[in-house]
């Protein structure tokens, strides 16, 4: 390997033969550039889905109620169920060591807000304190909504990092009052949503304040929890379609409303989404790692042939380095280490190419469902080595053969 | 290569000694190429002996055969078969490459080589530059540059027209001439006649082996 004579040899033979060394670096580096590629959408793809469903926690149970769609007990369908604090209060008083976070939701849409002359309107929600939690939302400054607001119907507002550029473009915000639907409201604190923009274009206030101001007595317009964490997956989802099953028939219990009425009360469990999610995203996984397998098969059955090419090519040569004198071992050495080199210099090549690309424009890419394309560096090495090695492998059989046939059958090949 | 074997050779018996330029004649089909390439260690016989330089050639490796080949013997074929990337100088300081010759002391062998056969100029240059006695000059350079103890060549003017042929001839008597034992294969007689010993193979029989005058080639200047 570290033979100097050897490895001159080598480089007169890749110098002297520039097409076929570019056409084999050639073939290597652009399957290396494809696989990566493709694992890196992959990746983006996988980014982008868990995108989709990071908007609110995974385990989210959220509860809404809606008009009744089957008489019961003489009470006429079409009736309006609305839920109360003591729903809230009976949810949380049965399972309180089952829940993790838990709010109720008072909110109104398109509240105009205004901020000095700078004005919008937004959807405006009173929620208790565990609902930054349940919403899967960040301060970026100050903080959030908590008990002793709720308790002591503050006017203060955690407004979304959207309605902060809207308002105080990037001015400081803590700490100044800002008009809803007429009321002041004092700031203390922006959040961000990995939702986006569509999630951040909100306002939070307590939800005792909320129901005050709104007029609303102690009505909710929903209830949102989560469990407390469980080992595995199939755990939780156990216990959270137990919960939601109880909190249902609880609350058409004491709403009086049939059993079967399903449009009354709605329990949505995000966890059903999120196997959807975890499936999907295996899917994907599978799926790319599926086409990868297939384009590292692709690369090597290339790389083989071109190998079965440049060993047929070189017969004659061959024949003529053995009449002159070359062991069997010093030519399949020599054909080797020279497509050991080329693939692995081509291979490099076409890595360090598609890092580039997915370095460069990867941050770019924001499609909906793709977001962020990358690949695993050490992923990435291993393909190359992969490729390295198998197409050290299927030159080596040839370069075998060609080097045990009698010299003088290799000089009449012409 | 199919099962059926075919035997050419059919028992020969002869014995080349040291400094000796024997050509082997004979129709197509004879037997000359494949004696050769017996005495080249290039194949092997089913049976009988062959003894090179006090050495039982016989049942030899690969390996061994290579050694072999590089250490005694020098081939000149009918084609050249030069390596057609390789410069004239590299492809005579192949064999030294593969008797491990260090690279400087390899291209300053090489080039005395290149310069006994006139194409010093030529060093540098790919055989596709070359014309045909050049290289088939360049082919006998390197297989002069191991300092092998046989020269063997097949049809060694095969190729050439008759000056660049006579040429060539003339070239191979010096060589003879300084004590190297050649072989050549030819059906030529003008060749054959520029060389000291004639054998006759007919069937793969010696019919006729006698000693003759030697002709010699008188080509005024190397091209």
């Amino acid at each position: 390997m570290f033979n100097l004579e050897r490895w001159q040899e080598i480089f007169e033979a890749i110098r002297k033969n520039k097409l076929r060394t570019f056409l084999t670096g050639l073939s290597v580096a652009s399957g290396i550039f494809i696989l990566v590629i493709l694992l890196g959408i992959g990746q983006g793809m996988q980014n982008g889905v868990q995108q989709q469903f990071e908007n609110d926690a995974t385990n989210r149970i959220s509860v809404w109620t809606n008009v009744t769609s089957v008489e019961y007990k003489g009470l006429n369908p079409g009736r309006r169920i609305e839920m109360d604090n003591r729903d809230y209060n009976l949810a949380i008083n049965k399972n309180k060591d089952k829940l993790e976070y838990k709010s109720g939701v008072y909110s109104r849409w398109g509240q105009l807000t205004t901020f000095n002359k700078e004005s919008g309107s937004y959807r405006v929600e009173g929620v208790h304190g565990d609902y930054q939690f349940l919403e899967n939302e960040t301060l970026v400054v100050g903080r959030y909504i908590n008990q002793g607001d709720v308790n002591n119907y503050e006017k203060h507002a955690v407004i979304g990092n959207q309605v902060y550029l809207d308002l105080f473009k990037g001015k400081d915000a803590l700490g100044e009052y800002i008009d809803v639907a007429g009321i002041k409201f004092k700031v203390v604190g922006v959040y961000s949503d990995p939702g986006g923009e569509r999630e951040e274009t909100r306002i939070f206030i307590p939800i005792s304040t909320a129901q005050r101001v709104y007029n609303a007595g102690d009505k909710l317009r929903s209830l949102a929890f989560t469990l407390e964490k469980h080992d595995s997956y199939e755990d939780a989802l156990a216990a959270s379609e137990a919960f939601s099953a109880q909190l249902e028939a609880d609350l058409k219990t004491k709403h009086t409303i049939a059993p079967t009425d399903d449009r009354a009360v709605n329990v949505n469990n995000s966890l059903e989404n999120a196997k959807k999610f975890y499936d999907l995203n295996k899917m994907i996984r599978w799926f790319f790692w599926g086409v990868g397998i297939c384009t590292i098969i692709a690369g090597v059955v290339g790389v083989s042939n071109i190998m079965l090419i440049i060993v047929k090519e070189r017969t004659k040569e061959i024949g003529i380095r053995k009449a002159i004198g070359a062991e069997p071992w010093s030519i399949i050495g020599m054909i080797l280490h020279e497509s050991i080199f080329v693939t692995a210099i081509a291979g490099f090549i076409g890595l360090i190419f598609s890092l580039f690309l997915l370095q460069i424009a990867g941050p770019f890419i924001e499609m909906d469902y793709i977001k962020n394309p990358s690949v695993d560096f050490s992923v990435a090495i291993t393909t190359v080595v992969i490729l390295v090695i198998a197409g050290a492998i299927a030159g080596f059989f040839p370069a075998y053969r060609a080097a045990n046939i009698k010299p003088i059958e290799a000089l009449r090949d012409e | 290569m199919g099962k059926n074997s075919l035997h050419v050779l059919k028992g020969i018996n002869f014995t080349v000694s040291e400094g000796e330029m024997v050509s082997i004649m004979g129709s197509s089909g004879s037997g000359k190429s494949t004696l050769l390439n017996i005495l080249g260690i290039l194949d092997e016989a089913d049976e009988g002996t062959y003894t090179l330089d006090g050495t039982l050639i016989k049942n030899l490796n690969e390996k061994v055969a290579a050694r072999y080949r590089n250490k005694f013997l020098g081939f000149i074929f009918q084609s050249f078969n030069l390596i057609n990337y390789k410069s004239a100088l590299d492809n005579v300081a192949m064999p030294l490459y593969y008797q491990g010759v260090k690279r400087n002391i390899r291209v300053e062998k090489a080039m005395h080589y290149l310069e006994k056969v006139g194409l010093a100029d030529w060093a540098t240059h790919l055989p596709n530059e070359l014309s045909g006695g050049q290289k088939q000059r360049v082919a006998i350079a390197r297989a002069l540059a191991s300092d092998p103890k046989v020269l063997l060549a097949d049809e060694p003017t095969g190729a050439l027209d008759t000056k660049t042929s006579y040429e060539v001839m003339e070239l191979i008597q010096g060589i003879n001439d300084e004590g190297k034992t050649i072989l050549i294969v030819t059906h030529e007689d003008d060749i054959a006649h520029m060389t000291k010993r004639i054998v006759n193979l007919k069937d793969g029989l010696i019919i006729d082996d006698s000693i003759v005058t030697q002709v010699r080639a008188k080509a005024n200047s190397y091209v």
